[in-house]
């Protein structure tokens, strides 16, 4: 195997320009949508089968109800070493590749949607028009020529690096020191850990606060894992997950599909 | 093999198909899916068309088909970055909205119809014609002598800041042949104060520095929401904070920018010369200021007339305010002369009158606690931003200022801009590395578009467009317009080589050189952007040519200027989209039938379909080149400019009236190519470079130039006719047939970090203005750290990291010169445009020799500094009940309006469904308290209003937004910004125009319009 490719998303650096999010659109050629209210300046609310970058708008006011921060952060699949998706799919279309990265190989995915409901990042998304599930794929075809990923390119900041996993984490271990040399005391990296939960996330973040300012659970897990009283659910997912493979083959047969 | 992120960039740009960390081993699966769309696609240079950054782009074509647009990693100033918008030029071109078809609109109809090119451009040169022929004004008299004027005032032409210099150049040079006066582009409505400020202070009205130097300064302080509207040379400012330096952001409002801020200052809008007045009385009084800087290189020491007075002497006024002409008699306002003609100085800084002690005398007044009063920021938090701003000063430290409409959109737009350029000069940051005024332009060519002349006041290269009664001859105007020291002592030779460039032999020594066909202007106050929409308004102007622009949306009083746009004759709108002008007679609750309006649609071609230039907000001219062709009938503007200019000259040809000589005589052979009509474009470029009408010899008799060929440089043009050149700044940028400055794409190497092989800088590639300050008197650096150029003793000439911008050989010891091209410059003045070589602290503004703060005429408060509350000079649209103004008893919030990072101007974004998708619609921002006053939820849709109109938008309840305490009062306030109209892609990109609640005024030197500080009411809106 190569050795790992990661995102690094420092969020000390984004100024929420979303640049990504639409340089992602343009290189992956994703269909825009009609935005919804969010109350903030974020959108879509998540992400979408057309929406694989994201940027997130979080106001932190402090004990007063004053304004104290407002964060901006682009999310993205994580990529996880671990990842709920792959070990949820039941035919095989999510795989890792030789760089680490987690992808749905869209002629093989049959649709049953387990891994959309088996992401703890709420990463995946169903696609109705394909009748497959889709996610970022750090650029793929990008990065198997040479290319970085089309947000990490955009992005004016350099908020969103791009490269090898291990180089990446070494540089995010010493931001976070100049951080807090700085007084960003609360400054802390986010999945770059691969002891941590998860196995380590191949798109880990520099965050500036807790991880819930942000959206992210503190303790990501895998649904499956959850506890043992939901094995028997899982029993039943597995039959299901055969059931749904079946009814999806199927279909997909009717269409005249793969 | 260590992978930097360049390193992906890089690969992609050379090779796009190098691998990275070697030995991949794709599975079959993996192989289809890593197939790359660009692999065997061409690259071709691109400028991205949105804002001045000028991003670097990279359009990949494939069988004539654009499939991939983005940065190009050897941008030295954007690095392979793009923005939202940036990366989202693809469907500007791409685009299912887009119109490839001409579209012709019949008086009182409502539909368009399609119609054939030919016809279309027939048709309208017919109307120009008509519209030209019967508002044609060919004398006057002034006095009791006739002069000649040649004015067509019926019609109007908007040029615009996004078209190509080249295109500019050419709707200067048409539009002028044919009389008009009405000449405009969007930089009178957004940056047009910007030229006069940085003009009457440094010399030049452009951006002192280069966006790449910005990571050298130890503290920035942005006044525009630099990260919102100029993300990618955001860059450099996180760059610089990453090395340590300090961020002061100055807004009413908590943006994006704020968020990256160690300091948010939140004065109210239309209040920045209370705050930098403030900072320049700190640096004053805590002797923060760089002595050595000041004395050197401004005008501080100079002496002013005894009889000049303050408004700290006259509460609020200049000595010689005349309130009846609502105007200054500027006599006094002048330096004491010794017999020489040079004005007496006093190096101590201790003589009364010098302009330093009029400066601290001046700004006395602006304390600490005036400034709390006034800006509603606390005088804790102004003194501890004072004393981390003025910290950037001396010869180790530098500091940089930004600044965009939140000063230029005033009634003393200009004034603001000069009170943080004054700021600059008293802390040294002028000319030095880390320093300087950033004036972060909002579209891709407004810098362009300026320096060629599509604004009414000026043509080509900034000479003045010439007014009927002090102009009435060559000789006057260049008697009057040409001062007696500072580089514009050439201004005759740039003059008679304009002349020349435009009417080639018909311009003859013995005709002046044709200055006659230039259209003289009546007055001053008249034809700027505001005047020629009320004069649509009021029938006066029938005619109007709108090029890549949308007035529905963005003039001021828009509701007011659609109707002026529904009343003309004939428009001609050349644009990518349906743009709400276009779609006047379709607005929503109008009556198609009620606007007479004969409405003509050309598509147009973006940045990526044409070949051309473009300027952006540091003077970098960078070339795009087609990379592809235009669908159906859409070709460039340049083609649409040129095709009528053809067709005006053959309606003329069997004329013999004397009216007709300037169209006639205009020199327009472009050599159009193809089935479009597609003029060649270097040939254009070439014409503003200049070239030599004759064999040029140099005064020792040799050869200097061949016919016809391109001048190297400005230096060597002639005010004898010998030479022709459309736009001396431009002068360098094609020196040779063939070599096109502007298309150099060679990355920074070495030390060279401002990459002077990329692009072409005006003027002669200098990065950073002034640069000869960066050393101190003697020509030795300030210090190590910011050095930039300097006297090589050795070689007796000025070297270093940029081209200076001063005479190459001149010493620092060198006597002030008593003639040539430099006449009045010394040794030690930096500032060589200006009269006597200095930065200007007192300067001759119509409304002040120095800023002085009023109010803006919708304000909560009176001024609180003097009697005066408004500026005594500023320009108030008189159109009755359409120009209603609030008062705060009934409109009691502070209403300022904006830009998003993901929309731009009106035109494109909202086409744009990438774009699109980002916002849920037009909203406002309030502030929670307000809103919980109010009983307004986060979502709930309110009614924002002002005397003039109303508009229903979503409120954003956020904590960003925050009153500000005024006088002890507090005092809410409303943030709207203004994308929105009735034409966009989806719904979310449609909205009420927040331009309709601005009133019509204008600052006294440039008439821009006051859109940053107004008053309101807000309501919850009934469903």
């Amino acid at each position: 195997m190569a050795r790992t490719l990661a995102m690094f998303t420092d969020v000390s650096l984004c100024i929420g320009c979303r640049a990504c999010q639409v340089a992602c659109k343009q290189w992956n050629q994703l269909a825009p949508e009609e935005p919804e209210w969010t109350g903030s300046y974020q959108n879509h609310a998540h992400f979408t089968d057309k929406t694989y970058r994201l940027v997130r708008f979080f106001e932190e006011t402090d004990a007063t109800g004053q304004m104290k921060q407002w964060h901006m952060m682009s999310d993205v699949c994580k990529h996880c070493a671990q990842a709920g998706c792959l070990e949820a799919c039941p035919t095989g279309a999510i795989y890792r590749t030789e760089y680490g990265t987690v992808n749905i190989n869209q002629d093989i995915c049959n649709g049953c949607r387990y891994c959309v409901s088996a992401c703890p990042f709420g990463v995946v998304a169903f696609n109705h028009d394909t009748g497959t599930a889709t996610k970022c794929t750090f650029c793929n075809d990008r990065i198997h020529n040479g290319l970085g990923p089309a947000c990490a390119k955009a992005c004016p900041t350099e908020s969103i690096r791009f490269g090898f996993r291990d180089e990446l984490a070494g540089k995010a271990k010493q931001r976070v020191e100049e951080l807090k040399k700085l007084g960003y005391k609360d400054a802390q990296l986010y999945g770059e850990d691969t002891n941590g939960a998860l196995g380590g996330l191949n798109a880990f973040f520099l965050l500036l606060g807790k991880p819930s300012i942000y959206g992210l659970p503190d303790k990501p897990k895998l649904p499956q894992r959850n506890v043992i009283a939901d094995s028997l659910l899982s029993i039943g997912s597995a039959l299901l997950v055969g059931l749904g493979a079946l009814v999806a083959f199927r279909s997909r047969d009717d269409k005249g599909g793969a | 093999m260590s992978l930097s992120r360049r390193d992906f960039l890089k690969y992609g740009a050379t090779t796009g198909t190098a691998v990275v960390g070697g030995g991949i081993d794709l599975t079959p699966v993996e192989a289809a899916a890593a197939s790359l769309r660009i692999k065997e696609a061409k690259a071709f240079p691109g400028v991205c068309p949105y804002c001045a950054v000028g991003c670097a782009q990279l359009i990949y074509v494939k069988d004539n088909k654009i499939v991939d647009i983005e940065g190009d990693p050897d941008a030295p100033h954007t690095e392979g970055a793009l923005c939202p918008k940036g990366s989202s030029t693809y469907q500007l071109s791409l685009n299912e909205r887009r119109i490839s078809k001409c579209m012709y609109r019949a008086p009182g109809s409502d539909k368009w119809e399609e119609k054939p090119l030919d016809w279309m451009m027939e048709q309208i040169a017919q109307r120009v014609k008509k519209t030209r022929d019967e508002t044609f004004v060919e004398s006057v008299k002034v006095g009791d002598k006739p002069v000649t004027v040649n004015r067509c005032e019926g019609m109007a032409w908007l040029g615009s800041s996004v078209l190509d210099n080249e295109e500019n150049y050419l709707i200067a040079k048409l539009s002028r042949g044919m009389g008009l006066v009405n000449l405009e582009n969007s930089a009178r409505l957004c940056h047009s104060a910007t030229v006069p400020a940085l003009g009457a202070t440094f010399g030049r009205g452009a951006m002192t520095t280069n966006l790449i130097d910005v990571q050298y300064a130890d503290v920035i302080m942005p006044t525009s929401n630099w990260a919102e509207c100029h993300p990618v040379s955001y860059k450099w400012v996180m760059k610089a904070k990453e090395r340590g330096a300090k961020i002061i952001h100055v807004d009413p409002r908590f943006t994006r920018t704020s968020a990256t801020a160690d300091y948010h200052v939140p004065i109210r809008s239309g209040t920045n010369i209370v705050f930098f007045g403030g900072l320049i009385r700190y640096a004053i009084e805590s002797k923060k200021y760089f002595h050595d800087y000041v004395v050197t290189f401004t005008n501080a020491t100079l002496l002013v007339d005894p009889n000049f007075k303050t408004p700290a002497v006259l509460d609020g006024l200049f000595s010689g305010y005349d309130a009846g002409k609502r105007s200054y008699d500027q006599s006094t306002w002048k330096f004491q002369l010794d017999a020489d003609g040079y004005p007496k100085q006093d190096p101590t800084l201790r003589d009364p009158n010098c302009v330093f002690q009029h400066l601290r005398r001046h700004y006395a007044r602006y304390t600490p606690e005036m400034v709390e009063r006034v800006c509603g920021i606390s005088k804790d938090l102004f003194l501890k931003v004072a004393d981390v701003y003025c910290s950037a000063s001396g010869p180790d430290k530098t500091g940089t200022i930004s600044y965009a409409l939140q000063l230029n959109q005033s009634t003393n737009g200009v004034q603001q801009i000069r009170s943080l350029c004054m700021l600059q000069l008293i802390l040294g940051n002028v000319g030095r590395p880390g320093g300087g005024v950033v004036a972060l332009r909002g579209h891709s060519n407004v810098q362009g578009a300026t320096d060629f002349g599509t604004l009414y006041h000026m043509l080509p290269g900034y000479p003045a467009a010439p007014l009927q009664a002090p102009h009435p001859t060559l000789t006057d105007y260049l008697e009057k317009t040409t001062p007696k020291g500072g580089f514009w002592v050439n201004n005759p030779k740039f003059v008679v080589s304009l002349l020349k460039a435009w009417w080639g032999p018909a311009a003859t020594k013995e005709n002046d050189y044709a200055y006659d066909y230039l259209p003289k202007r009546e007055k001053a106050d008249a034809y700027s952007h505001q005047h020629f929409v009320i004069g649509m308004h009021q029938k006066k102007v029938k005619g109007f040519i709108c090029m890549g622009q949308n007035p529905a949306v963005d003039s001021p009083n828009a509701k007011m200027s659609r109707q002026a746009v529904r009343n003309l004759e004939w428009l001609v709108v050349v644009d990518l989209f349906e743009t709400d002008t276009a779609a006047i007679w379709k607005e929503p609750g109008i009556d198609p039938k009620s606007s007479p309006v004969e409405v003509f649609f050309i598509p147009a071609a973006p940045a990526a379909e044409k070949d051309g230039s473009l300027t952006n907000t540091m003077r970098l001219a960078q070339w795009h080149v087609k990379a592809v062709e235009s669908p159906g009938d859409a070709r460039s503007d340049a083609a649409f400019i040129v095709d009528l200019g053809n067709r005006l000259k053959e309606l003329y040809k069997a004329s013999k009236a004397k009216k007709d000589r300037p169209v006639l005589d205009l020199v327009w052979d472009y050599q159009p190519q193809g089935p479009k009509k597609e003029p060649t474009m270097e040939l254009i470029l070439k014409e503003c470079n200049g070239y030599a009408t004759d064999d040029v010899t140099d005064k020792d008799g040799k050869l200097q130039y061949k016919k016809g060929e391109p001048m190297k440089t400005f230096a060597h043009l002639r005010d004898d006719g010998l030479t022709a050149c459309g736009n001396w700044l431009y002068g360098g940028i094609y020196p040779e047939e063939g070599k096109n400055l502007a298309l150099r794409r060679e990355k920074a190497k070495g030390g060279d970090y401002m990459a002077h092989g990329w692009g072409f800088v005006w003027p002669a590639n200098r990065r950073i203005l002034y640069n000869r300050a960066s050393a101190d008197a003697a020509g030795k650096p300030w210090s190590e750290k910011k050095k930039l150029i300097w006297w090589d003793a050795e070689q007796k000439k000025w070297v270093g990291n940029d081209v200076p911008d001063f005479p190459g050989t001149m010493a620092p010891n060198a006597p002030r010169q008593t003639e040539g091209p430099f006449k009045g410059i010394g040794g030690v003045d930096a500032f060589i445009m200006n009269p006597h070589g200095k930065g200007q602290l007192f300067a001759s503004v119509l409304d002040g020799a120095f800023p002085e703060h009023y109010e803006p005429f919708e304000s909560p408060t009176r001024n609180l500094l003097s009697k005066v509350d408004n500026n005594p000079v500023a320009k108030v649209y008189d159109i009755g009940d359409l120009n209603r103004l609030g008062t705060p008893d009934k409109y009691p919030y502070v209403l300022t309006t904006y830009r998003l990072t993901e929309h731009h101007a009106a035109g494109m974004s909202r086409h744009v469904p990438w774009l699109s998708e980002l916002f849920f619609g037009h909203f406002a921002e309030i502030g929670t308290e307000m809103a919980k006053e109010l009983g307004i939820q986060n979502g709930d849709m309110i009614t924002v209003e002002t005397p003039r109109a109303q508009i229903k938008v979503q409120a954003l309840v956020t904590e960003r937004i925050k009153p500000f305490i005024i006088n002890g009062k507090k005092v809410y306030q409303v943030g709207i910004p203004w994308h929105w109209g009735y034409q966009g892609v989806m719904k979310s990109a449609r909205g009420d125009i927040t331009n309709d609640l601005v009133a019509s005024l204008g600052d006294p030197t440039t008439f821009i319009q006051e859109s940053k500080a107004l008053l309101c009411n807000v309501r919850k809106a009934v469903a």
